[in-house]
């Protein structure tokens, strides 16, 4: 038996390292959970300290205080907080840049004060020569009271280190206090003492300043912590002594211990900032950026998602003539393979756009992007901040609402979220690319660029407006006061660490694949069920058929296919389509894309596989033909046009481009505005604007 | 009376003592403290936000808060 695990919460400021050192430490053995209670992803993986002696290591989001101005940094603060011995951590390790280490010394210093064990980290060693700096490290534990180690997470060096600096304090499991709030008023914080002291000073502190209790604690101190927090300016004064203290002691202990050579510390920094914030060249050098991601993603996609598509359908092929018929190999034939292809299908596409957006991030660029967009933003209600969640979000509205937590009002915030969804998310792609390509000719304009590809361009373009004009809509109209406080760190240019980027992209893809996944996968096997059982009618259609029919002398062939199509159309969803039938038609479609709308109410991408699985009941051939060859030569029986025409295709491209039509996203909508309303303000919004939009592109293109 | 927003590029100054209370926290945290030497190193394209470098933090701020931290220029 090995002993208990030491669980190792990393903190630090953001951009220090903490993912890099998380990904060191723990390898692929990484998972994305949830927080009990907190409804926050929480990455953690295990790693092995020594030969008897495992670790459980959680990758904390990045915060320059304890003091929380954003969702994000609130669940530092919780994590901390946490008293029972499940959850919280034992031992905290704390993760510095050497290159601005006294303003990390200022959370280290706050977590010192909560008396939990802590190992400070210094990353980003290998850049000290170059920087001129230097460090008494020796002095530097001693002055710090703690066990202190330099390391380079991305050159692997000193991780071993820091295993050892791990079990050493958990071991020792004693901690001092670093600052003593005391100085500041002898009187008023030795009364706070007095509520329990069964907490620390710095404990009882943050519980009054921050309003935020453990379950343990009784009314009656609440009650007493509560009345601290009465005199609010007097609250204010005290944090804001309480910061220039605790800088007055760091400065205290770098004196000696940390040496800067200024006259070697210059870098590329100033010369890039000149270029890419510039005036003109910094809009310029963004939108070839936009360009390029736009353009990669289709030319590096395409080969894997053809080779994708075909896979699927000869694997369907295969599985239907070598499984015995019966309705299991249906299930298996029609509805679990297309299913999960029409999953696998947006790996190629969500990886390639998440690995873009790491790139930006790890080099540093984003935030110059941010400090470029704010003004433009904030006109539109939103933030500098919510340029990631928009461009994130031509991936998956998932992820995107998810990175809006880093924006510290409420209100820019809630628009970021709420306009997210109108983003061109790669679960459309799949129906933009089969309309387009069905009712936009193949051919070139001004020479040179594909007329499809501009197509989808424009659609991109139409997703982006639209999102901007809502947010300002809802700037307007939302009655909501919040404060409005922005502060973003340049961090400094780097060149990304392949690992960093490619655990990302992976983790990301992951969540996807795991979360609207599931979501997809399920409506296939519903949908096939409903396409392939129905009431009386549906039992009769072979025999009335065929009795219909007797007269006609038509093949074998030609009778099979016509008894599928009427055994469609009396099944349950051919009922559900028909019935919706009369509100769709005024848009130009008929029921059996009223069928692929109602399952896309769950997520858009069944739309593909809605008509695949449509398509493949209803024609029961041997050879599964891919998707696109059969709409295209479907043909609306009542008017022998072909049903996918230029008027009904632009009206389903706005529609698609418009409609709420994912159940994840609006489950994480809820989930991160804490109630029904948003989302189906969404929902309906949205969905309705569709429907407007769409009859007046049919009306008018008819 | 100066402020960082009254700073031009590549100008710097001493945030000055009497503006502690008109500092946000989150500012103080992040290094912006009395007495620390600020500079101006950019402003973005539509004059605001602005980008200053503080204690060794480069932060990008808006410009409304920006004018409210006062400061004393140097020569
Ligand atoms: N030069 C250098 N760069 C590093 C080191 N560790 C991390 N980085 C880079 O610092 C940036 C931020 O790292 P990340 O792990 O994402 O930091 P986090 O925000 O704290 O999780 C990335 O570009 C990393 O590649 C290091 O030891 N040396
Ligand atoms: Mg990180």
């Amino acid at each position: 038996m090995s002993k208990k695990d030491i669980k190792v919460a990393l903190i630090g400021n953001p951009n220090t390292g903490k993912t890099s050192l998380f990904n060191q430490l723990t390898g692929l053995t990484q998972k994305v959970g949830n927080y009990p209670g907190v409804t926050v992803d929480k990455k953690q993986g295990t790693c092995k300290l020594s030969a008897t002696q495992n670790a459980v290591i959680i990758d904390l989001p990045g915060t320059y205080s304890i003091n929380p101005t954003s969702v994000d940094e609130s669940i530092v603060l919780k994590t901390l907080l946490k008293k029972d011995i499940k959850e919280s951590p034992d031992v905290i390790l704390v993760v510095a840049d050497v290159e601005n280490l006294k303003r990390n010394l200022l959370l280290f210093s706050q977590i010192k004060d909560l008396e939990i064990p802590t190992v400070l980290a210094i990353n980003m060693v290998d850049q000290m020569t170059r920087k001129g700096i230097s460090i008494d490290l020796t002095a530097l534990k001693e002055e710090l009271n703690t066990e202190v180690v330099l390391i380079s997470a991305r050159k692997n060096q000193g991780i071993e280190a820091v295993k050892a600096a791990i079990i050493k304090c958990h071991v020792a499991a004693k901690a001092t206090p670093m600052c003593d709030n005391k100085k500041i008023d002898p009187a008023y914080f030795e009364e706070l003492k007095a509520i329990n002291p069964n907490y620390t000073l710095y404990e009882l502190w943050l519980m009054v300043t921050q309003k935020n209790f453990p379950e343990e604690i009784t009314k009656q101190e609440k009650e007493k912590l509560l009345s601290f927090n009465k005199d609010v300016s007097k609250l204010k004064k005290y944090q804001h002594k309480e910061t220039i203290y605790r800088y007055q002691e760091i400065n205290k202990i770098l004196k000696n211990t940390y040496l800067v050579d200024k006259s070697k510390a210059k870098d590329l920094r100033a010369k890039l900032d000149k270029v890419f914030t510039h005036r003109i060249f910094g809009y310029f050098i963004f939108l070839l950026v936009l360009l390029l991601i736009f353009q990669s993603i289709f030319d590096w996609s395409s080969l894997p998602m053809d080779l994708i598509d075909t896979t699927f359908a000869e694997l369907s092929d295969f599985a239907r003539s070598n499984l015995p018929t019966g309705v299991l190999s249906d299930l298996i034939v029609e509805g679990i393979i297309p299913g999960i292809g029409g999953v696998i299908i947006f790996i190629p596409q969500i990886a390639i756009l998440f690995l873009f957006i790491a790139v930006l991030e790890e080099t540093g660029y984003m935030s110059r992007v941010v400090f470029l967009m704010d003004k433009i933003m904030r006109r539109f209600g939103m933030n500098g901040k919510s340029i990631i969640p928009l461009i994130s979000g031509t991936a998956c509205a998932i992820p995107a609402i998810m990175a809006t937590r880093t924006i510290s009002s409420w209100k820019e915030r809630l628009i970021t979220i709420l306009v997210v969804p109108f983003t061109t998310c790669s679960a459309r792609l799949p129906v933009y690319a089969i309309l387009i390509s069905l009712i936009i000719p193949d051919t070139k304009i001004f020479g040179f660029y594909n007329l499809q590809a501009f197509t989808l361009l424009m659609l991109y373009a139409l997703g982006f407006v639209t999102a901007i004009l809502a947010a300002y809509i809802l700037q307007k109209t939302l009655k909501i006061k919040s404060n409005s406080f922005f502060v973003v760190e340049m961090p400094n240019y780097k060149l990304p660490s392949v690992k960093n980027v490619l655990f990302d992209v992976l983790e990301k893809t992951k969540a996807f694949v795991l979360g609207a996944g599931k979501i997809i996968l399920a409506l296939s096997v519903v949908l096939w069920f409903l396409a392939s059982n129905g009431p009386e009618s549906y039992k009769n259609a072979e025999q009335n058929t065929i009795e219909k029919v007797a007269n006609k002398n038509l093949g074998a062939d030609e009778l099979q296919q016509k008894i599928a199509a009427v055994k469609l159309e009396n099944s349950y969803i051919g009922i559900m389509g028909k019935s919706i039938e009369p509100a769709i038609r005024p848009l130009g479609y008929d029921w059996k894309i009223g069928i692929a709308l109602i399952t896309s109410f769950a997520a858009r991408e069944v739309f593909v596989g809605t008509l695949a699985t449509i398509y493949s009941v209803g024609s029961d051939d041997e050879n599964t033909t891919t998707i696109k060859e059969k709409m295209r030569s479907e043909i609306n029986p009542a008017t022998g046009k072909k049903i996918f025409n230029f008027p009904a295709g632009m009206s389903l491209l706005v529609f698609y481009a418009f409609a709420m039509q994912c159940m994840a996203t609006l489950a994480i909508v809820k989930r991160e505005t804490k109630t029904w309303k948003w989302p189906l303000i969404q929902l309906f919004g949205m969905t309705g604007l569709a429907y407007v939009c769409s009859l007046i592109v049919f009306q008018i293109l008819k | 009376m100066n402020t960082i927003a009254s700073l031009h590029i590549g100008e710097m100054g001493y945030i000055s003592e009497e503006s502690l209370d008109s500092i946000p926290l989150k500012l103080l945290e992040m290094g912006c403290l009395p007495g620390a030497e600020v500079q101006l190193v950019q402003i973005a394209p539509l004059k605001d936000p602005l980008y200053i470098c503080v204690n060794g933090s480069h932060l990008a701020i808006r410009k409304e808060t920006a004018s409210k931290i006062k400061i004393l220029k140097s020569e």
